[in-house]
């Protein structure tokens, strides 16, 4: 069993009804994820895996089945502020400067003006943008403002991270970067994270449990706990351990493809 | 940017310059034809052409009549003086601002609306449309009317002709701006489980000033467009539209024309000072322009 239980779903169900008829978004998906885990959902286009984090986030409504967050339910859990969310695009408001853009869930969430100062300053060092409050977006490059997305989803201390892709529209070398860094802020932080990706390589270098799902309908076809060590340099990407758990995810993925060949 | 553009911009200027002086000619000459033949006299090709550009009273003005016109009554003469063009100026652009203002915060207004309630959106959008289908100039004697037999005159009247033509732009613009916002922007502000009001000041609103002043530029000159069309049909004495129209009671085409550039030119400086204000706004907002 999983201990610490933060996320649970059980026999999760979501269908969209659209102009072409019904799509079946997820199929009886089941998973725990324990406090603390890195888990990322990988699995090709139309998998489910977006949408499946947005259910958690309480951004779309499950058509069947359990799921909680925290033991409340994700409506509840998002009205308790318990998660940070990570867009795709960072979607910084270009006309708020780097420290206002992350003070946005601070004010809306009503902290103190000293308090929202003290926890920009503070998750700006987290992200390793110290000095860069007083720049607008633009004046930022795509991993900076990505950089500062994520800043602004742990600047109000949610102990959920949730990340849609949130390094798919960077270059390779930008990307390996900001992975590492990810992992030391994981382990700085303790936050659970829900990472969304079509990376493998990316998926296995930063998750303690990989979640492989495939399409039409989207399930999940395999979870797969990492026996990486907590400690990753970049270069574990080319121990053996590494390259066993890259191709048993290439597996899962290409058996749910199997249909389709 | 200024060197770049200056060049194009006084070749079109010469040749419409050009273009003008010549179609004075034909137009012009008939008449002085006329006074040769009475007279009996003969004038030189050169002679004909001189006499086309100088005459009192010509079907269409020079350029340089006009300019002359325009320095009399703009400068030389004093800004009481109802012969002033300022003085005139004045009292179209007084209706205009007025007008301007109130197209304006009712457009903010009714776009705040539009956006907000989706009954709004079906009844009110209609009607902001066809609002516009109709000529201004039928409804301008109307408005007048009505409110003159209420006793409401002078200004104010004008001032809803004006503000009738230049809420439309805003509508249009500041309900596209506030809907501006993507969904992930949207979905963003659901993740902080934030009010609607939060998302207005925070996120619709700002996002939505650059499409206000796009639509601003457009409504402060049709604001000016209003007033002036609303001085027409009382056979107003005082502004603009009162100099367009004596000119043409009294066959004076000079005065026309130079009400007319007078007009022309007020319309741009009113654009150009929104332009300049958008430009610092935006600055200040850190919106690169």
């Amino acid at each position: 069993m999983v201990s610490n239980l933060v996320i649970s779903a059980q026999n999760l169900d979501l269908t969209f009804q659209t102009n072409d008829g019904p799509v079946h978004a997820l199929k009886d998906v089941s998973l725990k994820i324990g406090k603390g885990e890195f888990v990322s959902f990988i699995g090709p286009s139309g998998c489910g895996k977006t949408t499946f984090l947005r259910c958690i986030a309480g951004l779309e409504q499950p058509t069947g089945g359990q799921i909680s967050v925290n033991g409340m339910t994700p409506e509840e859990a998002r009205k308790a502020r318990a998660y940070g969310y990570v867009f795709q695009a960072a979607g910084l408001y270009p006309w708020r400067t780097i420290g206002g853009n992350i003070k946005l869930p601070l004010e809306i969430m009503g902290f103190s003006k000293a308090e929202q100062a003290a926890r920009v300053a503070r998750v700006m060092e987290l992200v390793d943008l110290s000095g860069f409050e007083k720049k607008f977006p633009w004046q930022l490059s795509g991993g900076m403002q990505q950089r500062a997305s994520i800043a602004r989803a742990l600047a109000f201390d949610a102990d959920i991270l949730l990340m849609d892709e949130p390094f798919g529209a960077l270059d390779e070398i930008v990307r390996d970067h900001l992975n590492e860094q990810l992992l030391a802020l994981w382990a700085r932080t303790g936050k659970t994270i829900g990472f969304v990706t079509h990376s493998i390589p990316e998926a296995v270098y930063l998750s303690t449990k990989i979640v492989v799902m495939s399409p039409r309908p989207g399930r999940i076809t395999d979870v797969i706990e990492s026996t990486l060590p907590k400690e990753r340099p970049l270069d574990i990407r080319e121990s053996k351990e590494f390259i066993e758990i890259a191709h048993r995810v290439r597996d899962g993925l290409r058996a749910g493809h199997q249909d389709d060949v | 940017m200024f060197k770049r553009s200056a060049l194009p911009v006084l070749t079109v200027l010469g040749v419409i310059l050009a273009l003008w002086y010549a179609a004075c000619v034909p137009m012009n000459s008939a008449w002085t034809a006329q006074q040769l033949a009475r007279s009996g006299a003969t004038m030189t090709v050169t002679e004909t052409v001189g006499a086309a550009w100088s005459q009192d009273r010509p079907r269409l003005p020079a350029p340089h009549q006009v300019a002359v016109e325009l320095w009399d009554t703009v400068v030389m003469k004093k800004i009481t003086s109802k012969r002033s063009l300022v003085y005139h100026g004045w009292i179209t652009l007084s209706a205009t601002l007025l007008g301007f203002a109130i197209g304006t915060s009712l457009g903010i207004l009714l776009a705040v609306g539009i956006v907000h309630s989706r009954a709004m959106d079906m009844s009110v959008m209609p009607w902001a449309i066809v609002s516009q289908t109709i000529p201004i100039i039928a409804i301008a004697p109307m408005i007048i009317v009505v409110l003159y037999s209420i006793g409401v005159q002078g200004m104010i009247p004008k001032a809803i002709i004006s503000a009738y033509l230049s809420f439309f732009p805003v509508v249009v613009g500041m309900a596209k701006g506030l809907r501006s916002p993507d969904a992930m922007q949207l979905d963003l502000l659901r993740t902080y489980y934030a009010s609607d009001a939060q998302g207005f000041w925070k996120l619709r609103l700002p996002a939505s000033m650059p499409y206000l002043f796009a639509s601003l530029k457009i409504a402060v000159a049709a604001s000016l467009v209003g007033a002036i069309v609303g001085e027409l049909p009382t056979g107003a004495v005082r502004g603009l539209g009162a100099r367009l129209l004596a000119g043409s009671y009294y066959g004076q085409t000079v005065q026309i024309w130079s009400a007319l550039f007078a007009a022309a030119i007020l319309a741009a400086c009113l654009v150009a000072i929104i332009g300049l204000i958008e430009k610092v706004a935006l600055r200040r907002m850190g919106m690169r322009q």
